[in-house]
């Protein structure tokens, strides 16, 4: 009797199939804002990670204070202040649009301390042999030292995309119909937590494989640091 | 420019809220101060338990479980205990959910840094440690235990700051957070000055982690640098 009630109450046939369509809709906003945000967010990095490389001093300090900045500040802020504060100046945002763009910066601040991190992991002589060859600076990144780093860099950069690809469901704060909106206000339309159940396994369905590779990658990349 | 200082620096309505967000920053005060330490806590048993226990099953349980919550969004968790557990017939207080969704995800989080951790202490000090007469227990806790937590110390500061950042989904669940506050007085006076100084508190505050983080990491990096 217990365990039928349970089973009644959050693994709901019923209700699973009367809000599956709408679960599914919402996954495909996770899916789509979680690729474009990690595109973004880490061809920014990367060009941020470059151009602190670059020997301008005035520079690297600009792109070091603006990513401590987007370190600190708490990802669910960003997209308060995108979507709540902006249209004030008269710029409004979606709420898809606003919480890509938060989560963009923040990728982008986190991976390029990763980027940064590798290119720096490569010893002086490595850019000098390059650029002795004739190759030019961005040559020398692109062809020799970011390829060598890519080792160290992958597991941190796993880690950190899979962090914040899950800051999707903030969108949700945002009215964003993406899986943790739909399943939270299908089930209280419902009476019956069968949705949230759902909406929790369509996160586990996203992101566990991510989860497993990123671990696979780990393993296999030796450096098991975040 | 007026339109800047009018909504997102306007003094007056500063005045007014600044105690009001300040409660909130209390609040998250404490809650950073609970979550935290149960965090490193669980995290470190989780941990301790991958190392001590020798049944498969139960290691690749353990590895299950911090997969597990480090596939599942943290606000989704907390929303999941807040509306899912009451058809349960349990019924948390929100700052209930917030302390147990955070442990369940940091214990995974913290988990799977102190066992990186110990997992880059090399064998022969538990061997040697073993050697001396002490048990697997003692040499955990004496010999590998301080070594893992040296190693990994960047990444504990760097979980503790993301911690921090992540109280912030507490204000979901109308916990009076410093976010909450400041959502609150946004929509009483129709200003978003609110949001802004909570935004300025909170990088007043974390700002120097980060660049603390910053040095640990250097620092951790050139040794190995020189040697690799």
């Amino acid at each position: 009797m217990q365990l039928e009630q349970l089973i009644f109450t959050f693994f709901n046939g019923e209700v699973a199939v009367r809000y599956l369509p709408q679960i599914l809709k919402g996954a495909v906003v996770t899916v789509e804002l979680g690729l474009v945000i990690i595109a973004a967010g880490l061809a920014l990095g990367l060009l941020l990670a470059y151009l602190r490389s670059l020997p301008s001093r005035a520079l690297r300090l600009l792109i070091t204070i603006w990513v401590d900045i987007l370190r600190a500040l708490p990802p669910l802020v960003l997209i308060i202040l995108f979507y709540y504060a902006l249209p004030f100046l008269g710029v409004s945002l979606s709420a898809f649009a606003a919480t890509w763009l938060a989560l963009t910066l923040v990728l982008a601040a986190f991976s390029e301390e990763v980027f940064w991190a590798g290119i720096e992991s490569q010893p002086r002589g490595v850019m000098e042999a390059a650029r002795s060859t004739g190759l030019t600076h961005t040559q020398a990144m692109a062809h020799v030292i970011l390829p060598q780093a890519c080792r160290l860099m992958i597991a941190p950069l796993t880690n950190r995309v899979i962090a914040i690809t899950k800051g999707t469901a903030y969108g949700s704060v945002a009215a964003l119909n993406e899986i943790l909106n739909e399943a939270t206000s299908a089930s209280s339309f419902a009476g019956n937590p069968t949705p949230l159940m759902m909406g929790a396994v369509g996160y586990l369905v996203i992101f566990l494989p991510v989860v497993i590779a990123g671990r696979t990658i780990e393993r296999r990349h030796g450096a098991g640091r975040h | 420019m007026d339109l800047i200082v009018q909504y997102f620096f306007n003094l007056e309505v500063l005045k007014e809220v600044t105690p009001y967000v300040l409660a909130g920053l209390w609040t998250s005060l404490k809650i950073s101060a609970w979550v935290i330490p149960l965090g490193l806590l669980s995290g470190l048993l989780v941990a301790m338990a991958g190392f001590l226990v020798r049944n498969r099953l139960v290691r690749a349980l353990l590895v299950v479980y911090i997969d597990l919550f480090r596939a599942f969004p943290p606000l989704v968790l907390l929303i999941f205990l807040y509306t899912g557990l009451p058809y349960l017939g349990v019924e948390l207080s929100p700052m209930g959910c917030v302390a147990l969704g955070f442990m369940l995800n940091n214990s995974s989080y913290f988990g799977e840094i102190f066992r990186a951790g110990l997992e880059s202490v090399s064998r022969g000090q538990h061997e040697a440690a073993r050697s001396t007469g002490l048990t697997r227990f003692q040499s955990l806790i004496h010999v590998e235990i301080p070594q893992a937590v040296r190693n990994v110390f960047p990444d504990l500061v760097s979980n503790m700051i993301e911690v921090v950042k992540l109280t912030t989904i507490a204000s979901v669940v109308s916990v009076p957070d410093m976010l909450y506050a400041a959502r609150t007085a946004q929509s009483m006076l129709y200003n978003p000055t609110p949001i802004v100084l909570a935004a300025a508190i909170y990088l007043a505050l974390l700002w120097p982690l980060v660049m603390l983080l910053n040095h640990l990491e250097t620092r951790q990096r050139r040794p190995s640098a020189g040697a690799a």
